[in-house]
């Protein structure tokens, strides 16, 4: 590789890149996303590859790995470009046949393809997929066109022109005007303004800022930041970099889980060619600005994801939070000034600079602008990543592309945000996907995860898992978390065996009053909140555990003492 | 413990207090545990206090101070597990190999541990194997698939 | 360093800046409860018993006063109905665990906190980290530190320096509230340097 100088070798690469690709020879994408390969998507590339060789058909079929295409319910997926005509659930049995019949002869093999569950019809091409089809995957849409481990993929789709345009078109302000002006709200859960919050890193009295990429995605079921990065990790980078250019830094970071071995790997290439490439480094793209990123890792503790703790992990420190009466975007890691966005908000920035601010408004609704990343999972047909413009209605995301609850049993809840977040009953699921109305009822939208509940789940057993989850994975430092989490789990414990006493629920209701204003941290203050989201939807079920020692879900099988 | 790569994973980072829990998970992936002797080394390479050291030691899930079995087991209790049925996979391996989690068996062959959300959650419940991801298995499935490691 | 005014319970108060709400308030004679601060060591903001209602621009927070800077026209209330609330819970949590503790007996009967109202969990320590802190701060041992975390989160001795360091020492244990921090010595002096009993410093 060489390195690139300017903003017209950059194009010139670019064109040496397609120029050299032949638009009609036969690739076969192979989805290496963490759901695939746990599906065994492993074998079905290792039986492509003996295939290929067996019939010496190497220099004619291309074999890409690519991320996540989010269909994750029906892996391993396979998409046969340039026709991207789109197999499901693929085994190895299925490959000769699908090189014999798809790759040469160009037939369509009918029983690999999409079947609506409802009408019977079929579905050849991904972007007739019902599933593809209603989405808007304006981050997720290049995932199956793209090897992540190859920067000239990324560079053949248009990758790192907003990075140009932002060097040599615009100036630091206007950049981060334009990001301000799309009203782009933080992923992370906050959906606090990322253009004011870079404001005030931009503005802070030192030299010396820092901007991070915060992947550390430690919500249960929140699954679409790792799919987003490991399969397209130089979107994201280029957001970082033009942050970074807007904000006035010169160092980034990323915070990442060490426990996804694919991501780290794909992580790592992507940082070493872009380097290469002059991406990186001094002077990129001979523009004089510089920038370098280093990579930290979380080792294991939901509590290093919290902003202050995250920075004191990439200082070498155990992370625990250090209480932000002055915000991290003024006094971050060493004190100095230190933005953090999330993958899907970095993703985000070189859309906004590519396509501008206005595109961007036409997109969501009054206050919540662009498109959110959702991963589903729980009981509902599909555990899958989507891509939908913000305003689309729960039930749509949870039917249309869930396909609905599976087993024939009803939708009772849904929750959002992991173990800060909150449910919601299924009679509220018409509304819109949207920061202030979710929150407004007391669930958040959280990273955008959706854990979908059927009837026979039990929410006061639900309330006891989240609790449990976070008397491992918080500091222990200050007493109103560490001490009021562990009486929570011990009252629901007993309530899930049937041993609630009575006052039980509003000792719980007095204790969240002081952990919501008293603790330490952020996540100290939101540790209760399902709970009180689940006693504002369904006390009922928790006075049926205490008063009646009945589980109206038959799910705690201690507690019920059934036809009493 | 191979001496070869731990000495130049501590060349790499000699002195640099920061860079401890860099240190740290790089020796934990080689070794699969951190011996007291190790933990002391740190210290004094990285010239960071051995009270942070094992704060650290002890405060992140996947740093472990006991030596791990010949495999390690993982069962993930994220949400989506957890609704999916992860407690009767945890029950049902418990049983099987009379450990809880966070255990190494006397044999050393297998660890058992519970990790958080894995991000594969169209696979719950979910169970790793020596890093090999297992899809929605029953409990049958389990019984047959432990008896193939020794 | 130039001077800050602002108003602590009705009252104003004139304070330099740096200073944190409680360092004003004690010099203005004014008493906010603390449980884990002590003068000669750095805020830690543990306890969270110093919390304070801080009003800034029309907003109130409620804040740990042992960290929270002062500013010009902030005003803060150190006791309101909801205070008390925090209060007393803090000490009816920590009461599961030290119920003896002389300390917290007498906070109790100011803010009414009763014993039994949690399931009793006899560890005695409350994690004020007095001693930890201590260690490091003043004597800059660090003999003895927190490990774990979460609900799990303990004080413990490093045998490797408090072997050599602890037994001439032992200046930490009058900063215990509890009886925790002498459990904790005793054990780790039987397991770990059990030939110095009988040998006692020179």
């Amino acid at each position: 590789m060489t390195r690139i100088n300017s903003a017209a070798e950059l194009e010139e690469l670019r064109q040496g890149i397609l120029s050299k690709k032949d638009p009609d020879k036969p690739s076969i994408a192979i989805c290496a996303g963490l759901s695939c390969l746990g599906l065994g998507n492993g074998t079905i590339i290792s039986a492509f590859k003996e295939e290929i060789n067996k019939q010496s058909l190497e220099s004619k079929i291309d074999i890409v790995t690519t991320g996540c295409h989010g269909f994750c319910e029906k892996g391993p997926i396979v998409v046969i470009n340039p026709e991207e005509i789109c197999y499901l659930e693929v085994k190895p049995e299925d490959v000769p046949e699908i090189i014999s019949q798809t790759v040469i002869e160009k037939k369509v093999i009918d029983r690999l393809v999409y079947t609506d569950p409802n009408s019977g019809e079929k579905a050849t091409h991904m972007a007739e997929i019902p599933f593809y089809k209603n989405q808007m995957r304006v981050l997720l849409g290049n995932n199956s066109k793209i090897n992540p481990k190859c920067i000239d993929d990324y560079l053949m789709i248009g990758g790192y022109s907003a990075l140009a345009k932002a060097l040599f078109e615009m100036s630091p302000v206007q950049v981060l005007e334009e990001v301000k002006i799309a009203n782009l709200r933080g992923r992370g859960g906050g959906g606090f303004p990322a253009g004011r919050k870079w404001e005030t890193t931009r503005n802070a009295p030192n030299e010396e800022k820092y901007v991070i990429v915060n992947a550390h995605e430690g919500e249960p079921g929140a699954y679409m930041d790792r799919a987003l990065f490991q399969a397209n990790p130089h979107s994201v980078l280029e957001g970082l970099i033009i942050g970074a250019y807007a904000i006035g830094s010169h160092q980034g970071f990323i915070y990442t889980r060490h426990d996804t071995p694919e991501l780290r790997k794909n992580l790592d290439i992507a940082l070493a060619q872009a380097e290469e490439y002059g991406l990186l480094g001094e002077n990129i793209l001979g523009s004089g600005f510089n920038f370098k990123v280093e990579v930290h890792f979380d080792v294991g503790i939901f509590v290093s994801g919290e902003s202050s703790a995250l920075m004191r992990s990439i200082e070498g420190k155990a992370p625990e939070p250090k209480p932000k009466y002055i915000r991290t975007s003024v006094n971050g890691i060493w004190d100095r000034p230190s933005n953090l966005n999330n993958v899907e908000t970095w993703a985000n920035v070189p859309q906004i600079i590519s396509k501008g601010s206005e595109w961007y408004n036409s997109i969501g609704t009054d206050r919540s602008k662009g498109t959110k990343l959702i991963s589903l999972s729980g009981h509902v047909c599909n555990s899958t990543i989507v891509e939908v413009p913000m305003g689309t209605s729960l039930k749509e995301i949870v039917y249309d592309f869930g396909g609905g609850i599976p087993n024939g049993k009803r939708l009772k809840a849904i929750h959002l945000g992991g173990p800060m977040g909150g449910t919601i009953p299924e009679s509220l699921i018409d509304n819109p996907l949207d920061f202030d109305v979710l929150a407004k009822l007391g669930a958040s939208m959280g990273a955008g995860d959706i854990l979908v509940m059927d009837e026979g789940t039990c929410l006061v057993e639900l309330a006891r898992y989240f609790i449990d989850f976070l008397s491992g994975e918080s500091c222990g430092k200050c007493v109103p978390c560490r001490e009021g989490i562990r009486q929570m789990q011990n009252i629901l414990t007993n309530m899930t065996k049937g041993k609630g006493r009575e006052g039980d629920i509003e000792l719980m209701e007095e204790l969240a009053e002081v952990m919501g204003a008293a603790a330490l941290c952020s996540l100290g203050r939101s540790v209760q909140n399902p709970l009180l989201s689940m006693l504002r939807y369904f006390r009922d079920e928790f006075e049926a555990h205490v008063k009646e020692k009945r589980c109206p879900a038959h799910s705690c099988k201690e507690a019920a003492i059934e036809g009493v | 413990m191979n001496n070869d790569r731990i000495n130049g994973i501590f060349n790499k980072y000699q002195g640099q207090a920061g860079s401890l829990i860099r240190v740290m998970m790089e020796i934990q992936e080689e070794e699969h545990w951190l011996s007291r002797e190790i933990l002391v080394k740190i210290s004094e390479k990285l010239e960071v206090p051995l009270s942070r050291v094992l704060r650290i030691a002890t405060y992140y899930k996947s740093f472990s101070v006991t030596p791990k079995g010949r495999h390690e087991i993982q069962i993930c209790t994220g949400t989506a597990c957890h609704i999916r049925g992860a407690q009767s996979v945890l029950d049902t391996v418990q049983d099987l190999i009379g450990i809880k989690p966070g255990e190494t068996d006397l044999d050393q062959k297998f660890s058992l541990e519970t990790v958080n959300c894995q991000g594969s959650c169209t696979c719950g419940p979910m169970i790793k194997i020596d890093q090999v991801t297992q899809s929605r298995l029953s409990s049958a499935q389990i019984a047959d698939l432990l008896k193939k490691y020794d | 360093m130039s001077e800050i005014i602002l108003q602590i319970d009705g009252k104003e108060v004139t304070a330099s800046e740096g200073m944190t709400v409680l360092e004003a308030a004690q010099q203005a004679g004014i008493t906010i409860p603390t449980l884990c601060h002590h003068e000669k060591l750095d805020p830690y903001g543990g306890c969270r018993f110093c919390t304070v209602e801080a009003e800034v621009r029309g907003w109130t927070n409620f804040v740990a006063a042992c960290l929270y800077p002062v500013a010009n026209n902030l005003v803060v209330k150190t006791r309101s109905e909801k205070l008390n609330r925090i209060r007393k819970m803090i000490l009816e949590l920590l009461l599961a665990h030290a119920p003896d503790a002389f300390d917290l007996q007498d906070l109790a009967k100011e803010y009414g906190a009763k014993k039994d109202r949690f399931e009793k969990e006899a560890s005695f320590c409350i994690h004020c980290g007095l001693c930890v802190r201590y260690c490091a701060e003043v004597k800059k041992k660090n003999a003895i530190t927190f490990v774990d975390k979460g609900k799990t989160r303990e004080i413990s001795f490093i045998p490797e320096i408090a072997s050599k360091e602890c037994w001439s020492c032992k200046e930490c244990f009058p900063l215990c509230p509890t009886e925790a921090l002498q459990a904790a010595y005793v054990l780790v002096q039987a397991l770990a340097f059990p030939s110095l009993e009988s040998t006692p410093a020179e």
